[in-house]
């Protein structure tokens, strides 16, 4: 057992520590989820992506480094300690991306990523439906056969960044007489810009348009969009839930910065006599610790061949609640001041509290847990 | 970077799970509460013959050399199977004694202390006043805050634990004067250090255990014509212990590699609240069974609160962690 880096990866740390230094913006960009900060943010991600940060994972052929997953958590925990903007390309990074890796011809493969890693083309998912929710496979919206392609009708809702993006993927309905809800179902994507789409956004708790609902009426996705075969979307999309609630979108690098700051904070802030807080403050520390080292163990058993599982779900329980806690931490040692909306606490605070209800409910994981981790019986929802 | 354990650590834990699966432990801790140690010595005994104690002692004395991480692995299975007596206490002492240095001392007490012959009991500064198991152990030390390691005569009237099977005395004052000095304080910060680690251990194995055994029940026990593990208060109930001790395990190899005091006052934070959690739902769901003394649930149950709060408390680690992250 060898936590150290090698010093390839330590070189990999001090480039990245070095640009970073030089080109984080030093007065914070506005939110990404307005208008103007989604500009703003797309002309980060293009910086990134000209100094090939953007996506180190990838293929150099797409834009990336091609590192192994010890170089990304590396790189995530420099990125987020250098205090560097919000990711708006991630929903296609984090969630598409991988998806078209394991799923996806080269053809799409060379003419979606590119784009994707620059910021040029930002995507939004398009899953969740009114109706569908936690229980995603009764999604009704549907996608009809028709020459050289498809057509798309039905509604999608709490689609992430959908209020600017340019393009969405999602799954769609295009066999309605299967026996089981999860059958007949085609993963495909399209433009949020083509006839037939209506976006309306959504403002989320404090207002500003995180998400938005998308209205469909007969758009048109040629064959070439489609990914995989058609009627295989559910076990495609099955197999991007689990790097959605693993290691991509939250790095331990974010909550290993967080609580830095929080130290900082409880430092400048904190009333010693009040050890209550105090326990907080440290709860916070160890929780961004137990997050990396657990990231870690994950990242050793990857590299030597395992594939994500249903551990996947132990994550997203764990950081949901951890970054909860963590900001309300912060909320308690600014005292009157938390509740200033424009504070540098306030908004991570109100994005926080979506984590036990995206990426597939807290409840929804805590069935998987106990269902594939512990054996315990399927019960009735 | 490899954060997993090796092939050899994975097949010393396999070893000793195999080792104590077959011992009728819960009769050597019910034996032990009761004050008859012989079925616990035998374990030992047993457990010896692995080399376990021997991982706390240098080679010049018989020992393997220190190796935490070894030792700690083997300190999850001891916690898994509830092994009694003061297993931690012991490997301590023998941390002490390889870190004082003094050639007479280790000569005297390494050699039976890692062959698993003897066995020992110790009060450190800053940790608690009662020694574990002073009856049964063979040697009691004790290191005063200025520094004085001391053999300790005796101990005063046995006291019992909320476990029945930890037996507490406070040793009597005076006693053969082993070593003073610096050199004392550090090797005893050193001792402190692993016996906070290896309780950490342990309450990682004794949570894993109750956990396994309230799974194990949630399955078979049926309620309203269904087994209650279908139940969604159930599943989420285990799925939140699963979390806490999935959470600290890395936790502890961490510590166990680097001894770091933040690292280790992390690792027994987390491990001791998950322990004790996974405890909390093992008497909720087992019901009224669960808290009776009879089922043999209660003998990790009664061990989980203790073992949180020894060797440092949730409120000590805490403070501990941020000593280190501000420092």
């Amino acid at each position: 057992m060898d936590l150290n880096h090698s010093a390839d990866v330590e070189a990999f740390r001090a480039e990245a520590r070095d640009w970073l230094a030089a080109h984080v913006p030093a007065t914070p960009l506005p939110s990404l989820e307005t208008r103007e900060g989604f500009a703003a943010h797309r002309e980060w991600e293009a910086l990134l992506h000209a100094a090939r940060w953007a996506v180190v994972s990838w293929p150099e052929e797409y834009g990336g480094r091609g590192v192994d997953i010890e170089h990304w958590l590396v790189f995530e925990e420099e990125y987020w300690a250098a205090g560097a903007p919000g990711r708006v390309s991630q929903n296609g990074i984090n969630l598409l991306a991988p998806t078209l890796f394991d799923h996806a011809t080269d053809e799409q493969r060379a003419r979606v990523l590119p784009s994707m890693a620059s910021g040029e083309t930002i995507w939004a998912q398009a899953w969740s439906e009114p109706e569908s929710g936690s229980d995603l496979a009764s999604l009704t919206s549907r996608a009809v056969r028709t020459e050289g392609g498809w057509l798309l009708t039905g509604q999608k809702t709490w689609s992430s960044r959908a209020a600017f993006a340019d393009r969405a993927f999602g799954i769609f309905r295009t066999d309605p007489d299967t026996p089981k809800p999860h059958q007949g179902l085609t993963y495909l994507m399209f433009d949020l810009r083509a006839p037939g789409v209506t976006v309306r956004p959504i403002g989320r708790l404090d207002g500003k348009p995180a998400f938005a609902e998308l209205f469909l009426d007969e758009v048109f996705v040629p064959d070439a969009d489609v990914i995989g075969e058609p009627g295989q979307g559910w076990r495609i999309a099955m197999s991007t839930t689990g790097n959605e609630r693993g290691l991509t979108l939250r790095a331990p690098g974010r909550f290993l910065a967080a609580a830095d700051r929080l130290v900082d904070l409880w430092h400048d802030l904190g009333d010693p006599a009040d050890t209550a807080l105090r326990d907080r403050v440290a709860d916070a520390v160890v929780g961004a610790r137990a997050y990396q080292l657990f990231t870690w163990a994950n990242a050793s058993r990857f590299a030597a061949g395992e594939t994500i599982g249903a551990e996947s779900s132990l994550n997203k329980v764990f950081w949901s609640r951890y970054d909860i806690a963590l900001h309300e931490s912060a909320l308690d040692l600014l005292g009157p001041d938390a509740e200033l909306a424009d504070g540098e606490w306030a908004e991570p605070w109100i994005f926080s509290l979506a984590g036990p209800i995206y990426a597939g409910t807290n409840e929804i994981q805590r069935d998987i847990i106990a269902e594939r981790l512990l054996g315990l019986p399927k019960g009735r929802r | 970077m490899r954060f997993l354990p090796s092939e050899e650590q994975s097949d010393f834990a396999r070893t000793l799970r195999g080792l104590l699966a077959a011992s009728e432990v819960p009769a050597a801790v019910r034996a032990w509460g009761a004050g008859d140690h012989a079925p616990g010595r035998a374990l030992w005994a047993r457990l010896a013959a692995t080399g376990l104690f021997a991982l706390a002692a240098d080679e010049a004395h018989e020992g393997m050399g220190l190796l935490p991480l070894e030792l700690a692995t083997g300190f999850v299975e001891l916690g898994r199977a509830g092994v009694p007596g003061p297993v931690v206490e012991t490997a301590a002492a023998a941390v002490l004694l390889t870190r004082l240095g003094d050639e007479a001392l280790a000569k005297r007490f390494l050699p039976g202390l890692a062959a698993g012959e003897t066995s020992a009991t110790l009060t450190l500064p800053g940790a608690g006043p009662y020694a574990l198991d002073a009856d049964a152990a063979t040697h009691l030390f004790t290191v005063s805050p200025a520094g004085e390691l001391r053999l300790a005569p005796g101990a005063g009237p046995l006291r019992t634990s909320t476990d029945p099977a930890r037996r507490l005395a406070l040793p009597d004052g005076g006693g053969e004067l082993l070593a003073a000095g610096p050199a004392v304080t550090a090797a005893a910060r050193d001792a402190a250090d692993w016996a906070r680690l290896l309780t950490a251990a342990q309450c990682l194995g004794t949570g894993e255990a109750l956990l396994a055994r309230t799974v194990g029940y949630a399955k078979q026990r049926t309620q309203f014509g269904t087994a209650i593990g279908g139940f969604q208060a159930v599943k989420h109930r285990l799925a939140d212990t699963l979390i806490g001790l999935e959470f600290a395990r890395p936790l502890l190899w961490a510590a166990a590699l680097s001894l770091d005091p933040g690292e280790v006052a992390a690792a027994k934070l987390t491990a001791g609240e998950a322990a004790y959690a996974a405890a909390m739902t093992a008497l909720q769901l087992h019901g009224a069974v669960g808290y009776t003394e009879e089922l043999d649930l209660s003998l990790w149950l009664r061990k989980a609160r203790p073992l949180r709060d020894a060797w440092g408390s949730p409120s000590q680690c805490r403070a501990a962690v941020l000593q280190e992250r501000l420092r």
